[in-house]
């Protein structure tokens, strides 16, 4: 059977990546209570995309896999943003 | 024997390929989802900031916690499996499934709350107020009841992985299944790290 090539991931390295989760759930929290405009919208959707970033690289693995996976990923979030992209071409510009 | 040779074929990096496939067709379908969010959200943002009052931060706020944890808790269970300590991984998975019934019963009285209020789509309370208030609300349970069926699949996907654990089917040497279903979890916490701040935090 083939197996990954690297060993069980130490307890402590997710239960850190943990402690910054939650650590930024209640930043993006605080910097929500500041009512500054465009800058309440972005902040907590930037602060989500590095908890996104941090939960698919240690939580699933990206972190361990090989090339193969990471260059994977890279086709539905371009779809997605080309998708997004296009559609507020549209909104914004019509 | 024949059949019991064919029976103990197994390919790990297939079926992690195989469920990562899986993972981006979700990641289109809630995808989707976000982009109809931000195109009308671009369209009313007075509504929109208007309508996240009605919205409870700290139940919201309560349920990302319970989310991340059990993520946690997951990936803890995944490294168990590896090192052989099966019991530490029935932990993992049991606590998961135990924080995802305790986020939909958040769900649940959240859910309760607004209804009970008259805030459902079509309802008078609702249908009152103004376009972009009902698209909100139409976004918040069409978007968050999807989430919570994942919440719910991923939780009977964990018993059934618990159950093998329990019966040593997945064990040190053949985890994939385990490994696969953690996965899908992670990606239902994914998703709740953005709708989180879109539906209770952007005011």
């Amino acid at each position: 059977m083939e197996h990954d090539t690297h060993p069980a991931v130490r307890n402590k390295t997710f239960i850190s990546v943990w402690a910054i989760l939650v650590a930024l759930t209640m930043a993006s929290v605080g910097a929500s209570s500041v009512h500054a405009g465009t800058a309440s919208l972005l902040v907590p959707l930037l602060i989500a995309t590095v908890k996104a970033s941090l939960v698919l690289w240690f939580f699933m693995h990206l972190k361990y896999e090989r090339a193969l996976f990471k260059v994977m990923l890279l086709f539905p979030l371009g779809t997605l943003a080309v998708i997004m992209g296009l559609t507020f071409v549209d909104t914004w510009f019509r | 024997m024949s059949t019991s040779v064919a029976s103990h074929h197994s390919d790990y990096t297939g079926a992690k390929i195989g469920m990562w496939l899986f993972l981006f067709t979700e990641i289109l379908l809630f995808g989707g989802l976000f982009l109809l969010y931000a195109v009308y959200r671009a369209k009313s943002p007075a509504e929109f900031h208007e309508a996240t009052k009605h919205l409870h931060l700290a139940l919201g706020l309560s349920n990302t916690l319970i989310l991340l944890t059990s993520s946690l808790t997951a990936a803890l269970s995944v490294s168990a499996i590896r090192r052989g300590q099966k019991y530490w991984a029935l932990w993992g998975i049991g606590v998961t499934v135990v924080l995802a019934l305790a986020f939909l019963v958040n769900k649940y009285f959240e859910w309760k709350e607004h209804i009970g209020n008259g805030m459902f789509p079509g309802s008078p309370a609702l249908t009152s107020l103004s376009h972009g208030e009902n698209l909100f609300f139409g976004l918040y349970y069409t978007m968050t009841g999807l989430h919570g069926v994942h919440v719910l699949a991923g939780a009977a996907l964990l018993c059934v992985v618990y159950v093998f654990v329990n019966r040593e089917k997945v064990n040190q040497h053949s985890y994939s299944l385990l490994e696969n279903a953690c996965l899908f979890w992670h990606l239902v916490d994914l998703i709740w790290i953005y709708l989180f701040p879109l539906f209770y935090l952007v005011t």
